[in-house]
């Protein structure tokens, strides 16, 4: 089912947690909603919801206006950040809980509810666990539980709030995975919030990348790293090396074959991989390396600009182990850099 | 995590054996003297002139007008604070609004206001001499010196107990699992029967409890409002004193046992609940 946000805006007192957001998601994506904390990510999620009123602006799901509606009666499935789960009912109970509550007229028998919960059990792996308590489970466990019982009224559109904020580094690699399967599988409209891009990166089919309230660019995963569309989501999205164009800057930076296309733009970031070192012939350079760092299969490089009288930058570039131990430098060696491309801004 | 905590206070707070032991005894020398003696005092007086005279006081008519009449304010008073204090606790911990470190202020108005002084406030009121004084008297309407005076002190007296143990509680349990339940699809009613009533049902009935006992053994704003006209305005409390100020001591204590009676069951369910509320919380 498509959402369609216009217009959203929330206050908390003097404060604009959003303001006039408009935002599109066709149907089936998997999207992630992704800022530093305090963006109003969470927020934005529950308005959709409807946990959260807006002060302004409508929701539309599937073209139908829910603005008015309760939450009860938007059809939304909705995981909690620290899951939420019904501390005094067992496994079973919790995911039967959306099935029993419907009006009698809709409610199925339990023996119906029994099959299906078992089924929704099945597909999140857990159905061996459907007598305990919540409290007898762990956190990825717990996190599962949660989607089954979300899943369990058939929501046309499923809301996640960080949803794996409070796991450990290794199941959190996992359930972002098992997500992105069962997403594939079930194909439900989902939105997803969180902080970290990698993580909206590797699950998410669309990112929207929110900051102060403000939505700052919204595309595919290789769209919001490829065309930045600011310098916010060019640094919030990975590692960047930041120039600003004075004339010195800029006299080196043609010297490192970089092509550097307007006047007007002033700020130039280059990714860590698209900075190529190369031995330097003379010593003239004003590149040291400074130290080096493993990061599996790549190499990070920091470097040391000293141009002139200004201040020393540090610089970061990325290659293949192999091909840095081909160049075959040590600490304090002087380098020549190549530069494949920059992402250009205007300074404001 | 509790037992490791209490074992570090333990060993920096090694006292020597000899102030640990003079503390306890302290202690204990206190609670003998003030309440267990007391307590067989009561017993042994109503008992004084046999069993027989101490059932013959209990079945007075006086008597059983009291007990009927105490039974009477309860039922009426703590259904209505149980109401009274699930609204207040709800208001306050799950809604955002002007006033409402106001509204914590009045709940708790009945603990720092001397008995007395909230019992003279209802005969000011409704009292002959008071502002609806005329009114009622032209309606026919009695309420200082009979039955309603005496429910409405009392459920000015006990109405903080519940609203007080239930704020907290519901404060630390948080309102996401209620939100979960909306989000499912439950109307307000069922998401308060099935998440909320479960998940705060120790909390409420601890504070039932204590507003219970409070409502059964207050005298000092029932004393104002009552009269003391006997058989007909005296709750047991009140029932104990007149009895006392005629020397009439078996019925007294008789009546004094009934209450000390209830204190120790109030206390042996206190002590139950309160184990109970705490399993539950541990167990999450």
């Amino acid at each position: 089912m498509s959402i369609l946000l216009s217009h959203i805006s929330k206050n908390f007192g003097d404060f604009s947690a959003l303001h006039n957001i408009d935002l599109e998601i066709p149907e089936g994506e998997l999207v992630a909603l992704l800022g530093p904390s305090g963006c109003g990510k969470t927020t934005l999620l529950r308005i959709i919801a409807g946990l959260e009123q807006a002060d302004s602006g409508h929701i539309f799901l599937n073209g139908e206006d829910k603005t008015a509606h309760h939450v009860s009666e938007r059809g939304i499935g909705f995981v909690f950040q620290h899951y939420a789960l019904f501390r005094h009912m067992t496994v079973f109970d919790n995911v039967a809980f959306g099935l029993r509550v419907k009006k009698k007229e809709h409610r199925p028998n339990e023996a119906i509810i029994a099959k299906k919960v078992h089924a929704l059990l099945e597909l999140v792996q857990l159905d061996w666990l459907h007598d305990r308590f919540p409290d007898q489970l762990s956190g990825g466990q717990r996190q599962r539980i949660a989607l089954a019982r979300a899943l369990a009224v058939e929501p046309s559109v499923l809301l996640l709030d960080e949803p794996f904020g409070a796991l450990d580094a290794s199941v959190r690699k996992d359930l972002r995975q098992w997500l992105r399967n069962l997403h594939n599988e079930l194909n439900v409209t989902s939105i997803f919030v969180t902080h970290d891009q990698e993580e909206a990166m590797e699950v998410a089919s669309q990112v929207v990348v929110l900051n102060k309230g403000h939505i700052q660019q919204q595309g595919s995963p290789a769209d919001i790293y490829d065309y930045p569309a600011n310098v916010f989501v060019s640094k919030f999205i990975g590692q960047t090396n930041e120039f600003h164009l004075h004339r010195h800057t800029s006299d080196w930076l043609k010297q490192t074959g970089l092509h550097i296309p307007q006047e007007s733009d002033s700020i130039a970031h280059v990714r860590p991989h698209d900075i190529e070192i190369i031995n330097a012939l003379d010593g003239n350079s004003p590149i040291i390396l400074k130290d080096w760092q493993h990061l599996g299969a790549l190499i990070r490089v920091e470097l040391t600009k000293k141009l002139h009288e200004s201040e020393p930058k540090t610089l970061y570039a990325e290659m293949p182990n192999e091909q840095f131990k081909r160049l075959n430098l040590t600490r304090g060696d002087r380098v020549e850099l190549k530069i494949r491309q920059a992402h250009w801004f205007n300074s404001l | 995590m509790s037992s490791i905590s209490t074992n570090v206070h333990q060993s920096t707070l090694d006292d020597p054996k000899w102030l640990r032991w003079s503390l306890i005894a302290i202690a204990l020398g206190f609670i003998i003297l003030f309440l267990c003696v007391p307590l067989l005092l009561v017993i042994i007086q109503a008992f004084s002139k046999g069993v027989a005279a101490y059932f013959s006081a209990l079945n007075q008519h006086d008597m059983l007008a009291a007990m009927r009449l105490t039974l009477l304010t309860a039922l009426i008073t703590v259904p209505l604070n149980t109401i009274f204090g699930v609204a207040a606790a709800w208001a306050i911990t799950r809604f955002d609004f002007r006033g409402k470190d106001f509204l914590i202020t009045l709940i708790d108005l009945p603990f720092s206001v001397s008995p007395v002084i909230s019992g003279l406030i209802f005969v000011l009121m409704f009292g002959a001499q008071g502002w609806l004084g005329h009114w009622l008297m032209a309606n026919d309407i009695k309420i200082i010196f009979a039955v309603p005076g005496i429910v409405l002190a009392t459920l000015f007296i006990t109405f903080p107990f519940v609203a007080r143990q239930l704020i907290p509680f519901m404060q630390e349990m948080g309102s996401e699992e209620e939100e979960a339940a909306l989000s499912l699809g439950a109307s307000g009613w069922k998401m308060f029967f099935f998440i909320t009533l479960p998940n705060i049902k120790w909390a409420l009935l601890y504070g039932v409890l204590l507003c219970n006992a409070r409502a059964m053994g207050e005298f000092g704003a029932v004393s104002v409002v009552s009269g003391h006209i006997r058989g007909l305005t005296n709750t047991l409390p009140l029932h104990v004193e007149v009895s006392y100020n005629e020397y009439d001591s078996v019925s007294a204590f008789a009546g004094a046992s009934i209450l000390a009676g209830l204190a120790i069951m109030t206390l042996i369910l206190k002590t139950l609940l309160e184990w109970k509320q705490q399993s539950s919380r541990q167990s999450h």
